[in-house]
């Protein structure tokens, strides 16, 4: 197999416009005879069900929840990126695009990364015209504020809910599409495995989440926008139900993953309380804008926060990097956080955590200022610990946040199987090896608004697809094998719980293949991996019908395919002998304890090819080549 | 974060499926942290009920921060529990007290029937919605974004009325059973706003309309929705619906 991303030729600024007018077209009286299959129903799913319901395609849509409305976009604090250049601070197109490259660090491809900087300022006006509100100045314009790693003020935002309004707009306009009978919606339902027919993507079998029953439906094309894997580490910051079994299951009928060791850990969220935890909650990074990030200069000091006087506070990102200070990107922030509690500055009961301090900011501007600014993620803050950050510092600490990893796709966003397409987190596509803050609700709305109405169509329109029928032996054959698993976890009758096994896994990921990775803890978490996979199999309980609504059968699924998916994400660390973004190796660093590329021997993305359950995959390497954006160590000092 | 630990005596819906039987089943949960959220603990009693082979609680949650909407029940006869301006998942132990006993049930009313213990089928907040909650324009058809400028104060209280989170706390508080709150905040945020002029008035008319048609009650201005509302979404929104719907027949919308 050779991975062809199909990067139009021609100049960076000039690629998209080339690749829209080569595309093949279809005619507006035809597009009802395409049904288009899309499963997942963030920003992503929420913006091509309602673009290519427009168009005039028919489009059947799924989600896990009970509305469409509730998909995880929704979580998404600070904002959304767009190179306007409102605030006349010299941003431009370029430069968002030489930021989102260089902030994940020469891992991702040159003209993905300039389509999606070209197509931001699309979907400002896009959200606008839909009704997000935005905040907004006196003067009745769009405000905008600066955001982790940019040194311009080009981040959008509305309150500290970009991501609810944004998705609440993609999800009305997709409604708008199910009002006029171009959409139909399926929710709670989940996408068990893709259907392919005579090697394209025809359909896919889904688990009716009320019912029990195997649906099998059949399509043109099928999108998965199905989001991350985060929840693989058990205690994330994503919702409890976000799963990798749509992208794993595509996986293993040859949809190639790539880079899955691309995990992104957020620097500020709460701190881990207790074994009962069950998510962890991010502190959108804005504050950073606001708040000093500071340890105890003596190590073990367990004096409380105020009694720590100003000369005994490090300061320790402003000390480091002087002139991004507490906005160096995501990474760094986080293996800073790392090293200080390592090094036995951390606070709190457990040590694992370090002051975000707003004293100083509530003494400059009022505390009103800071009240109108954060105030609802103060509100959170308290209502989880009950300490008040008007107060005392904020306690934060690194979790997992989002995947830059996902299935692999060409410059249209297709697969390496033809007519499946994949977008938004679910893709590995624009972000490299670390993604940049208010730029993943960016790329979910350009694949769905943006780019999949375009080269989906082109597929539609070049690729023979003969009739196909849900009685055909393809869908037969996935149907049965998902019911044989489904019967298959139910019948083990074992004795440990479906959580128990998984928040082991999360352990085992996030000791050694979370914010910093060695060799040997990587072959180590493979042998453990194994060995809890073969534990699922052999004790794990699952109460409950499978005929009738049993969230535990469900949750059992999805932990079952990180069983497998997790062994993969740490072969891809344990190969990737270099440190780059989210993915640290700690024989692979400078004197002064940062990230060490190596371009020479690494500069590709690593596309997985499955071959079975327990057997080392086969590696695909797409090489990376930079003519714009050149490599360079990253450097925030 | 104190570490303290309380036991608390559960009553909880159980019903098996949508057309069958339900009752109020007792459960004890034990050295339960005062730290945990609330759903947190439906997890320990959870884990305990798997472990004895028992059918778990079925209960709808997602994000667990409060924003997606997908948790909720009566607490204690309260929607979402004590905590004002806060979804279930939000609510922590630490607002219970040790041997204290919790009844534990579904949104109750006829636009929501039960699936199963907790987990009722919002999808009539869809279906509203559906019906004109929306502006209509294509993808690409959108003009320069500050070429629409919008008042400070407008676009904020459009932005208070946006925050809605489709929970359906403000059904199950009502007497009525009522989803005035509901619709009446994604009509107030688009009414509100100048992009969503053009429609105003048909959209007012078809969503009033297919809110009664979906079996959800009238309001009477009781007020419950706006005291169990997790975003504080004020029921001024309704007064302005009432108006709008008002406005929209004089103009001779709907007829």
């Amino acid at each position: 197999m050779t991975l062809d991303s199909k990067i139009p030729a021609g100049s960076l600024a000039g690629k998209w416009e080339r690749r829209k007018f080569e595309n093949k077209l279809v005619n507006p009286a035809n597009r009802r005879k395409y049904e288009v299959i899309i499963v997942g129903t963030g920003l992503a799913g929420a913006s091509a069900a309602a673009a290519l319901g427009e168009q005039g395609y028919r489009v059947k849509l799924f989600c896990i929840l009970d509305s469409a409305r509730r998909a995880h976009s929704i979580a998404a604090q600070g904002g959304i990126n767009a190179a306007k250049n409102y605030r006349n601070d010299g941003d431009s197109v370029y430069r968002l695009f030489y930021d989102t490259v260089k902030g994940g660090d020469y891992r991702a491809r040159e003209a993905n990364v300039y389509r999606l900087a070209q197509l931001s300022v699309n979907i400002i006006d896009q959200c606008v015209a839909t009704g997000v509100p935005f905040a907004r100045e006196y003067g009745g314009l769009l405000d905008n504020r600066s955001f982790g790693g940019a040194q311009v003020a080009r981040t959008f935002y509305a309150r500290g809910q970009t991501g609810q309004q944004l998705l609440l707009g993609a999800y009305q306009s997709m409604l708008r599409q199910v009002d006029a009978g171009n959409v139909t919606l399926y929710t709670r339902r989940e996408m068990l495995d893709v259907v392919v027919v005579d090697g394209q993507a025809r359909g896919i079998v889904a688990r009716n989440l009320i019912t029990g029953e195997l649906e099998r439906h059949e399509g043109q094309a099928v999108l998965l926008c199905t989001g991350g894997y985060g929840t693989v580490y058990y205690l994330s910051t994503n919702a409890v139900n976000c799963n990798v079994t749509a992208a794993w299951r595509a996986h293993k009928r040859g949809a190639l993953f790539a880079n899955p060791c691309f995990t992104q850990i957020h620097p500020t969220c709460i701190p881990v309380s207790g074994d009962h935890q069950s998510k962890l909650t991010l502190m959108s990074e804005s504050l950073r804008n606001d708040g000093r990030v500071w340890v105890p200069k003596t190590k073990g000091d367990r004096r409380p926060p105020e009694q720590i006087p100003e000369g005994e506070r490090d300061y320790y990102l402003e000390r480091r990097y002087p002139s991004f200070g507490n906005l160096v990107p995501r990474d760094v922030a986080s293996r800073a956080a790392k090293l200080q509690s390592d090094e036995g500055h951390g606070v709190g009961d457990t040590g694992l955590a370090v002051y975000l301090d707003f004293k100083d900011a509530i003494q400059r501007l009022g505390i009103d200022v800071i009240k109108a600014r954060y105030g609802n993620l103060f509100e959170m803050y308290d209502r989880i610990t009950a300490e008040d950050p008007y107060k005392v510092p904020m306690r934060i600490y690194p979790a997992i946040h989002y995947t830059m990893g996902g299935l692999w796709v060409d410059y249209n966003l297709e697969s390496t199987i033809p007519g499946l397409f994949v977008l938004g987190e679910a893709n590995f596509s624009d972000h490299g090896a670390n993604r940049l803050g208010a730029s993943a609700l960016m790329q979910g709305l350009a694949d769905g608004y943006f780019i999949a109405p375009y080269t989906v169509a082109n597929y539609l329109a070049n690729a023979k697809l003969p009739k196909v029928s849900t009685d055909q032996d393809a869908f037969k054959e996935a149907a049965s094998a998902s019911q044989a698993r489904i019967d298959k976890v139910l019948g083990v009758k074992g004795s440990r719980t479906v959580r128990q096994l998984h928040r082991e896994l999360g352990h085992v990921m996030w000791d050694h293949v979370g914010m910093a990775r060695n060799a040997a803890g990587l072959q180590e978490a493979l042998g453990k991996i194994r060995t809890l996979r073969d534990g699922f199999w052999h004790d794990v309980r699952v109460p409950g019908e499978k005929n009738n609504l049993n969230p535990m059968l469900d949750y059992a699924g999805r932990v079952a395919d990180y069983m497998e998916f997790g062994e993969l994400l740490t072969l891809d660390a344990l190969r990737r002998n270099e440190s780059c973004g989210g993915h640290f190796r700690e024989e692979f660093q400078t004197p002064e304890g940062e990230a060490l590329r190596d371009d020479a021997n690494f500069s590709y993305v690593a596309a997985w090819e499955f071959t079975g359950v327990g057997v080392e995959p086969r590696l695909h390497k797409e090489p990376l080549t930079f003519e714009e954006a050149h490599p360079s160590q990253r450097s925030y000092k | 974060m104190s570490g303290k630990a309380i036991t608390v005596n559960l009553k909880v819906w159980r019903q098996p499926a949508k057309d069958q039987p339900g009752r109020l089943v007792d459960y004890v949960a034990k050295d339960i942290s005062i730290d945990m959220s609330f759903l947190e603990m439906l997890d320990v009693v959870n884990e305990a009920l798997v472990g004895k082979g028992e059918d778990a609680i079925a209960f709808d949650s997602d994000c667990r921060e409060g924003i997606c909407g997908t948790c909720g029940c009566m607490i204690n006869g309260v929607a979402h529990g004590p905590d004002p301006g806060a979804t279930t998942c939000q609510l922590h132990m630490r607002r219970f007290t040790d041997g204290q006993t919790i009844v534990i049930e579904p949104w109750r009313a006829r636009g929501f029937p039960v699936l199963k213990d907790l987990t009722v089928d919002r999808s009539a907040f869809d279906r509203i919605l559906t019906a004109g909650g929306y502006i209509s324009v294509g993808v690409g058809g959108a003009q320069e974004a500050n070429a629409i400028p919008v008042p400070k104060d407008k676009s904020d209280l459009a932005m208070d009325a946006a925050a809605c989170i489709g929970c359906g706390a403000c059904v199950a508080a009502c007497k009525n059973a009522a989803a005035h709150l509901f619709t009446s905040a994604k009509i107030s945020h688009l009414a509100l706003l100048p992009q969503g002029e053009p429609e105003r008035e048909r959209r007012v008319v078809r969503m009033v309309e297919q809110m009664e048609a979906e079996g959800f009650g009238n309001c009477s201005n009781e007020g419950e929705c706006e005291a169990v509302c997790p975003k504080l979404i004020p029921i001024s929104n309704i007064a302005r619906m009432i108006r709008e719907y008002g406005r929209a027949i004089w103009k001779g919308a709907g007829v």
